[in-house]
């Protein structure tokens, strides 16, 4: 009975059945579909590094090795170590409070959780120069106090909380309305306290959700551009993050460099990506089984 | 008296983490968001028309709009292709390809800024073969429609997608079996199923072209009145310290985004209508 199955007679899993269209008609499709996305996602991709290497590896190293670079390398991982883990406390006590009690104006409160991501980065920038700059509303009492907001790193920090306000948040809620809320229930009436019920119940049911959540918003924490832009005040080696970095190294025409320092954040994409479709295909796992 | 539900609700915490999300939802999103209204309510009707109306502001909302729209569509008919693919067909790959549609998601703006660029430029990889034929894409409007296409393609698919994986075979079968062919099938059964999250793929996607900054000031040629985005003109006000000028054309700018994100919220209602 364990002789090998002829490949023959493998059942189809699709069936052959009327409802589907000719094989010229789908290969076709698959073929178009393919093209349109390797010319339009794949050269892309792959443009960035055969740039980044045009000129060898010494030249790419020693691009990457450049104190301007090192620094903004530093300010971007010190803007995401600030920003995930505030956006994530945020999204877990929010999405607690959505998915596990009911209240008016729930739906209302998602709507405002998500609106960051319908403004333009542009604005996300500006709104906070309106507030902290010199012609801002406490802008003039900052200067007499000393204390730099926008133009400096605080500013960029803000702004990229801001961008990625709603990424766990809107991860979480759904996840955990679909799990309920009877495990917790029936943690708390077998004697656990809240945050027992919590760290032992809720959280291992959605932690592919959180790994999720966080994935992209360190993704684009650190690839955050327009709004960064805009507070940064472009001071090299002080408020430069990697991609306001790549922009001056492109704009000096230094294009070897500026591709080497992109790669590094194609890289962080690759991964990216690498991690949400892993975390993807858990969740699916978990709601399904 | 709704609120007064929660007593039969166990569970511990809620006074607690609701009042914390309200806290920090207001401190980093409404406090800063009604700034920018508060200021604008500085400026007189006139002054704020005559701002927002101005002959090379009006001509960034008609190509930044003009442009989103051509880009809208472009991806509304290939991510309808992609996702079509994708759940219906089976080919080497093809998971692959699934994870890859999110590239545009994942990559910074700046680096596919600068790559586009790069590629459809004059002497690059796609750019020399378009100069023959008199088609300029670098540093020109459309330049600025193939990087909008570029970052709202994943909207598409992942609205779509969903919607053809859960279409019911059954549907198909009984269409097949009342005598309709193939095509009668896919026109009169399967598109109108998914005609709603198409809308809705459109507008998510129409909507972050509109807003988008990083991916097109690279490739864009930024020549006013010509190739100039409304949000580049924002950030160029900005720089010339007319802050006035800036905050007015930024509230218009939010303004058109709450619209958008009505319309999509009312559209992804109606794509739910089938679900249930």
């Amino acid at each position: 009975m364990s002789a090998p199955v002829s490949s023959v007679h493998k059942p189809i899993k699709q069936k052959d059945r009327a409802q589907t269209e000719p094989a010229v008609v789908r290969w076709l499709l698959i073929a178009t579909a393919l093209v349109f996305l390797a010319l339009f996602l794949l050269l892309p991709l792959a443009a960035v590094f055969s740039q980044a290497f045009e000129k060898g590896l010494t030249v790419y190293l020693d691009a990457l090795k450049e104190p301007d670079t090192l620094s903004s390398i530093k300010l971007t991982l010190i803007t995401a170590a600030v920003t995930v883990p505030l956006n994530l406390f945020f999204g877990v006590t929010a999405a607690w409070a959505i998915a596990k009690f009911s209240f008016p104006g729930k739906n209302l409160l998602i709507t405002l959780i998500d609106l960051p991501f319908s403004v333009s980065p542009v604005i996300s920038g500006l709104i906070y120069v309106l507030i902290f700059g010199l012609q801002g509303w406490i802008g003039p009492w900052l200067q007499e106090h000393d204390i730099k907001i926008v133009f400096a790193v605080p500013g960029i920090i803000l702004a990229t909380i801001f961008v990625t306000f709603p990424f766990v948040a809107r991860e979480l809620i759904p996840l955990m309305e679909a799990q309920g809320k009877e495990e917790e229930e029936a943690a708390l009436v077998l004697g656990a306290s809240g945050l027992q019920t919590f760290f032992r119940v809720t959280l291992p049911n959605i932690k592919w959700g959180i790994i999720y959540g966080v994935i992209l918003c360190n993704a684009r924490a650190m690839g955050e551009f327009g709004a960064v832009s805009v507070v940064s005040g472009h001071i090299r080696g002080m408020t430069n993050t990697v991609p306001l970095h790549v922009e001056i190294l492109y704009n000096e025409y230094n294009y070897t460099a500026a591709f080497a320092v992109a790669s590094l954040l194609a890289f962080l994409a690759l991964i990216t990506l690498m991690v949400k479709t892993v975390a993807e295909w858990k969740i699916r796992n978990q709601v399904e089984g | 008296m709704k609120l007064f539900k929660q007593h039969n609700n166990v569970l511990p915490g809620f006074g607690m983490t609701l009042g914390f999300t309200i806290f920090y939802l207001s401190v980093i999103v409404l406090i800063p968001l009604s700034a920018l209204v508060f200021r604008t309510a500085g400026l007189t009707w006139g002054q704020f028309i005559s701002t927002v109306t101005a002959p090379r502001v009006l001509a960034s909302y008609k190509i930044t709009f003009g442009a989103a729209m051509i880009a809208a569509t472009i991806n509304s008919f290939f991510g309808v292709l992609v996702a079509w693919v994708l759940v219906r067909y089976r080919f080497p790959g093809r998971r692959m390809v699934d994870a890859l549609v999110d590239l545009p998601f994942a990559l910074p703006t700046a680096v596919a800024g600068i790559t586009l660029a790069t590629i459809y430029s004059p002497n690059g990889w796609v750019g020399r073969y378009l100069e023959p034929l008199g088609i300029k894409v670098a540093f020109t409007p459309l330049g600025i429609v193939l990087a909008m296409t570029f970052i709202g393609l994943p909207f598409v698919v992942r609205t779509v997608q969903p919607v053809i994986e859960e279409v019911e075979v059954e549907l198909e079968e009984a269409a097949s079996c009342l005598g309709a062919n193939r095509w009668q099938t896919l026109q009169r059964v399967i598109f109108p199923i998914m005609a709603p999250s198409i809308l809705t793929g459109f507008a998510l996607s129409f909507a972050r072209a509109v807003g988008e900054y990083g991916s097109i000031i690279f490739i864009a040629g930024n020549m006013p009145m010509v190739s100039e985005i409304t949000p580049l003109l924002i950030i160029t006000k900005l720089e010339q310290f007319d802050y006035q000028g800036a905050t007015a054309i930024a509230c218009v700018m939010l303004l058109t985004s709450f619209l958008m994100l009505l319309v999509i919220n009312l559209l992804q209602k109606w794509s739910r209508r089938y679900a249930e």
